[in-house]
């Protein structure tokens, strides 16, 4: 069976500005991976490659074997199931919010994937339940805080129950307790097929959200290994700028050394 | 307030805009007269109610219904204060100033009489109030039907009376859209004004609101591409599907009829 994703030499630019260069990457099935990467590592075009939205320059992804491509994405039948498996959660929830209500925002994957009224109303509803927004329905989602937002932007693509989700940076803007929340989400499709992609530089959550990371610099992989692996390299998360060196001084006696936050908890 | 004033005019403007539909969407989901009943009940409605004064001939049924349609804005919790700001003296300059004409080239049976060859004459004067209160009525059942109706809704209402679901749903984002561009460029303001030190000229300020429309222009450029991924992403092909209508209750068919009948009894006598 061939992998769910492999990207082979793939490389893509923004009007020359090079964004991916010569990327080589296979994903399997049910892989929880986290992207590391600085701003501008090239993690969010990866995130819209996967998810067909745009189209390597050179290289090629392929999708469980198929190709794709401009010509592959103007193929209904294709799309149409591709789309109903892969979501993406977009960095910006105001580019992903874009209907009039809440419930019509979460509606609108399902109504453009043809189910029925009455089973689009249902899993609509199921999945406000699922994330503690029913109180939004007939909110505009303009009018929403931050995290409100990043809420319904994750429930209007977990009403498709995708089998790969796509998520860029999905704890930006979060509170402490709503980022919990997230993570006890992912944590629960730990043991189901779901493929869960994320791209993030906040390395506290890390480990909470996936087993392995991948990390990017200047649009391609640098590293990859286990979350704890990657974590524990230091010298790696400071060259690719995930961390920074703190400097301070001991009796007068100034050094610096690697900082991070981390996460923690008391019982 | 004198310091950056064209700045903090603008941002006193965007904050304004956004207070009002504030307002606007509060009271649409309040339990008033209007709405109560079903979006589609009120637009049609509201549109017989407008049919019926642009066909009224005659001042006293027009200023019937006039009185009706300010009955029902009261009834429907709209503030009379609001609606003589931004409805009935606006149009009363710009009908009144298109009506001038009429009040002095009429022919008919003089009323006053001006030094020189210029006269009001009576069916001049009929004239010109018909025109004024016809556009004084549209304007405030229409107003009314705005405040008292959330956009979302009266969309919906517009889908059911036939308009195609391309323009509907592009009616709906142009909405949603401008809140967020107007959050957008409030914060360039602010964030303007917060960087800015001494008394700016007129010339520096028309240069700022220059710059910020470029910038603004861009920005909604970028966020409108970003869109359309984001419906691509969710499986968007071209073609706009949105959710049934949900039936009509006892009281909305009640409330139908009795509008209806209402106009056409106006049309008749008003004949």
């Amino acid at each position: 069976m061939p992998p769910l994703f492999e990207l082979q030499d793939v490389s893509f630019d923004y009007d020359g500005v090079p964004a991916l260069s010569r990327l080589n990457l296979q994903i399997e099935r049910g892989q929880q991976i986290v992207l590391l990467g600085a701003n501008g590592s090239g993690k969010s075009t990866l995130l819209r490659l996967l998810n067909a939205l745009c189209f390597p320059s050179l290289g090629s992804v392929r999708f469980e074997g198929n190709l794709l491509t401009r010509e592959s994405s103007q193929r209904d039948e294709f799309m149409l199931t591709f789309r109903r498996r892969t979501a993406l959660v977009f960095q910006n929830p105001d580019a992903q919010l874009f209907n009039p209500t809440v419930f019509e925002e979460i509606a609108f994957g399902p109504l453009q994937m043809q189910w029925s009224e009455a089973e689009v109303t249902r899993r609509v509803n199921e999945t406000m339940d699922l994330m503690g927004i029913s109180h939004l329905r007939g909110r505009p989602p303009y009018r929403l805080s931050g995290g409100e937002k990043k809420r319904v932007a994750l429930a209007s693509v977990l009403v498709l129950d995708p089998e790969v989700l796509l998520l860029d940076e999905p704890t930006a803007t979060l509170d402490p307790r709503t980022q919990s929340q997230f993570i006890d989400l992912v944590q629960g499709w730990r043991d189901t097929s779901k493929t869960v992609i994320t791209a993030t530089h906040q390395l506290d959550i890390v480990e909470d959200i996936a087993r392995s990371a991948l990390v990017m610099e200047a649009g391609t992989v640098v590293a990859s290994g286990s979350t704890s692996e990657i974590l524990m390299n230091s010298e790696l998360l400071l060259k690719t700028n995930l961390i920074h060196a703190h400097r301070h001084s001991h009796n007068g006696i100034v050094h610096s050394h690697p900082h991070s936050h981390r996460h923690s908890h008391q019982h | 307030m004198s310091r950056n004033s064209f700045l903090f005019s603008t941002i006193r403007s965007f904050n304004d805009a956004v207070a009002r539909s504030l307002v606007s969407e509060r009271l649409s989901t309040a339990p008033y007269l209007l709405q109560q009943f079903d979006p589609r009940v009120r637009l049609i409605s509201i549109f017989l109610l407008i049919l019926a004064t642009v066909f009224c001939r005659r001042l006293s049924i027009l200023t019937f219904v006039f009185a009706l349609s300010v009955m029902l804005a009261i009834a429907s919790h709209v503030s009379v204060w609001s609606l003589v700001k931004r409805v009935w003296v606006i149009v009363f300059v710009f009908t009144g100033l298109i009506a001038l004409p009429a009040l002095f080239t009429t022919s008919g049976e003089i009323l006053v009489h001006f030094p020189g060859s210029l006269s009001i004459t009576r069916q001049g004067l009929r004239t010109a109030l018909m025109l004024v209160l016809r556009v004084e009525t549209t304007a405030t059942l229409t107003t009314t039907l705005v405040l008292c109706t959330a956009w979302n809704r009266l969309l919906r209402g517009l889908r059911s009376l036939g308009i195609p679901s391309e323009l509907i749903v592009i009616a709906a984002m142009t909405h949603r859209y401008i809140f967020l561009l107007i959050e957008t460029a409030n914060q360039m303001f602010e964030s303007r004004v917060s960087r800015t030190v001494g008394v700016l000229g007129w010339r520096q300020e028309r240069s700022i609101t220059t710059q910020s429309a470029a910038v603004l222009l861009s920005k909604s450029m970028d966020l409108s591409h970003e869109v359309y991924l984001a419906m691509l992403a969710r499986g968007f092909r071209g073609d706009i599907r949105l959710l049934g209508e949900q039936r009509l209750r006892v009281w909305d068919c009640l409330g139908l009829i009795s509008i209806g009948a209402l106009a056409a009894l106006v049309i008749w006598v008003g004949r």
